[in-house]
């Protein structure tokens, strides 16, 4: 990997490990509050399916995973536990901010208990809107990642150089992606 | 020095020995006791619930729950919303049952109005509630599974509950969040072809409940894991002020849709209460399998009768509730809700007093959780049935 964290990695072999990385994601779920029952009808339900785009939504661990979804409330008593799971994630590693409540304190944004935005605690990449949102939505939000993902620069996620979040539903931040390929679902 | 004598001191040597001996082996087998730490994130929590265990080898000597992880300070934040923005907020509090969280709080503020639903509207309500339920209660019975180690039966769940909820969002527009109660009726009526929908949803449901009869209650594992364990006998069940499944699953006859004369459509069916003397772990689930029964049997009764006419009162555009204080409180899928509301003549309610079931139903889980082994923490958990956000609120 070190030809990686250089930014040197040779084109065929960015875009095959790109490709590998987002066709395999295993996804920590960390549900907190209603759309954890949405996220659970998305990864184990017979009817949405999640596993069709090559994602696994079972990792033992937060040290086995590739993405977190946090779908919920996100309150300051939770908060510590949140970023240091994060931490224990390997990298290259994403994060999904799922419902309102996670992107912004939702329907509790005058609450005196509630952490406005997950994004105070850890860098967002996809922000899914809706209260709770479907589990379309998270299907989108997880193809729109993929997308990302079989287009990034490695050597710049590397370096921590980010990009833009993406928001589910939101014509701007489509074409912000590389390719204008319209999304599956 | 006789010849007993010295036998008896033999003997005393001997037994002192014995003692010795076995007190080394004690001190060889003594374990030390161990805190385990369940949580705040943990699968077998249904959310963010956090059990702390002092644990003497596979036995619980102590287990406390630590709650707030989803405090997010509802009461606090009825008071500075108006009464129709409140509906939208108490969706969240049981986010399975959504629609039955609304109905006590309406009635309260319908209650110090004067005012109430008209008949139409008080058996869609009912209709609507009991879908809840189902679309709750159901996801609860996968979900056991999922604690024991069968993965099938969440599946099941998922699959049949989606039909239940295609209902509630081809009536309500929501799919989990309906904010569909209105005070004096209902927002809108109901949609052309719900009827019939709703029975074939039914029979699906009653299916379904077969199937998990078959695959998880008749389990000769599923039986040695609940039968037996985690025994809360009647009084204890009072004493804690559990409600709902649990305390029938006690023993206990108790049910507010039937015991209560509130304005709603139960008493215009025909169903039955179930209790079950054992009060184990294998009672509370199967007296909620025998509840999501019941359930569809009421909605079956009640679509044959819906009668006809307006679905809202004559209520002012603006609603100012009365001074004035009120409690009411339904039987919702997880025990006993209500809400004491206080109005001071305001657009919004000056205090709002929330009880939801989980609170005090996990409130007996130190008493439970005293003496069993580590694999029926999990077990007694699922069993006892709590959402954390109907905890923390």
């Amino acid at each position: 990997m070190g030809l990686v964290d250089r930014g040197r990695l040779p084109k065929p072999l960015n875009s095959l490990l790109n490709l590998g990385r987002s066709y395999s994601l295993w996804v920590y779920q960390w549900g907190l509050a209603c759309c954890a029952i949405e996220m659970g009808a998305a990864f184990g339900s017979p009817r949405y399916d999640v596993m069709r785009l090559g994602v696994i939504p079972l990792p033992a661990s937060p040290r086995q995973a590739d993405l977190v979804v946090i779908s919920g409330t996100v309150t300051d008593k939770m908060a510590p536990a949140i970023r240091r799971l994060y931490e224990q994630m390997p990298d290259p590693k994403y994060v999904i901010s799922m419902g309102s409540c996670a992107n912004c304190g939702g329907p509790y944004w005058d609450s005196y208990s509630v952490t406005k935005g997950v994004d105070q605690l850890i860098p967002v990449d996809v922000y899914i809107p809706g209260c709770p949102p479907r589990p379309e939505a998270l299907l989108e939000g997880v193809v729109l990642l993929q997308q990302r993902i079989r287009n990034e620069d490695m050597g710049a996620r590397w370096r921590g150089e980010g990009s833009k979040p993406i928001i589910v539903g939101d014509k701007a931040g489509k074409s912000a992606l590389k390719s204008g390929e319209p999304s599956v679902v | 020095m006789t010849s007993t004598e010295s036998l008896i001191d033999r003997r005393q040597m001997a037994y002192i020995a014995a003692q010795a001996s076995d007190a080394r082996v004690n001190v060889e087998l003594e374990t030390e006791g161990m805190t385990l730490n369940i949580g705040p994130q943990h699968p077998a929590t249904h959310g963010t619930l956090r059990i702390i265990a002092r644990l003497d080898g596979e036995q619980v000597v102590w287990a406390e729950p630590s709650c707030g992880y989803m405090h997010r300070g509802y009461e606090k934040l009825t008071e500075v919303r108006t009464y129709p923005q409140v509906t939208a907020l108490i969706n969240r509090i049981d986010w399975l049952g959504s629609f039955a969280n609304e109905v006590p709080f309406i009635l309260a503020a319908e209650k110090l109005m004067e005012i109430e639903a008209p008949p139409r509207a008080q058996h869609i309500r009912t209709i609507l509630f009991e879908l809840s339920r189902i679309a709750n209660v159901s996801l609860f019975l996968g979900d056991l599974g999922v604690q024991l180690g069968a993965v099938t039966p969440v599946f099941m769940a998922f699959r049949d509950r989606e039909y239940v909820l295609n209902l509630i969002e081809a009536a309500t527009g929501g799919r989990f969040h309906p904010n569909f109660d209105r005070i004096g009726g209902l927002k809108d009526d109901l949609p052309a072809g719900f009827v019939d929908e709703t029975r074939v949803v039914m029979k699906k449901l009653r299916n379904f409940c077969d199937e998990i009869e078959n695959l998880l209650f008749g389990n000769e594992i599923f039986q040695s894991r609940t039968r037996g364990i985690g025994v809360i006998p009647k009084d204890v069940a009072l004493q804690y002020g559990l409600s709902g499944a649990n305390l029938r699953a006690s023993g206990v006859d108790w049910d507010l849709r039937r015991d209560q004369s509130l304005p709603m459509a139960w008493n215009k069916a025909d169903w039955k209460v179930w209790t079950h003397p054992d009060g184990d772990s294998f009672a509370r689930c199967w007296i909620r399998l025998q509840e999501v029964r019941e359930s569809t049997r009421i909605v079956d009764q009640l679509l044959d009768s819906i009668p006809s006419g307006p679905v809202m009162a004559k209520v002012p555009r603006i609603i100012k509730v009365p001074e004035g204080e009120a409690w009411v409180s339904t039987e919702n899928p997880l025990g006993e809700m209500g809400y004491y509301v206080v109005s001071k003549g305001d657009l919004g309610p000056f205090r709002t007093k929330i009880r939801s079931a989980s609170f005090n139903n996990i409130s007996v889980v130190p008493w439970v959780l005293k003496g069993v082994y580590v694999p029926d923490i999990i077990t007694i958990l699922a069993s006892l049935y709590f959402i954390l956000g109907d905890i923390d609120r």
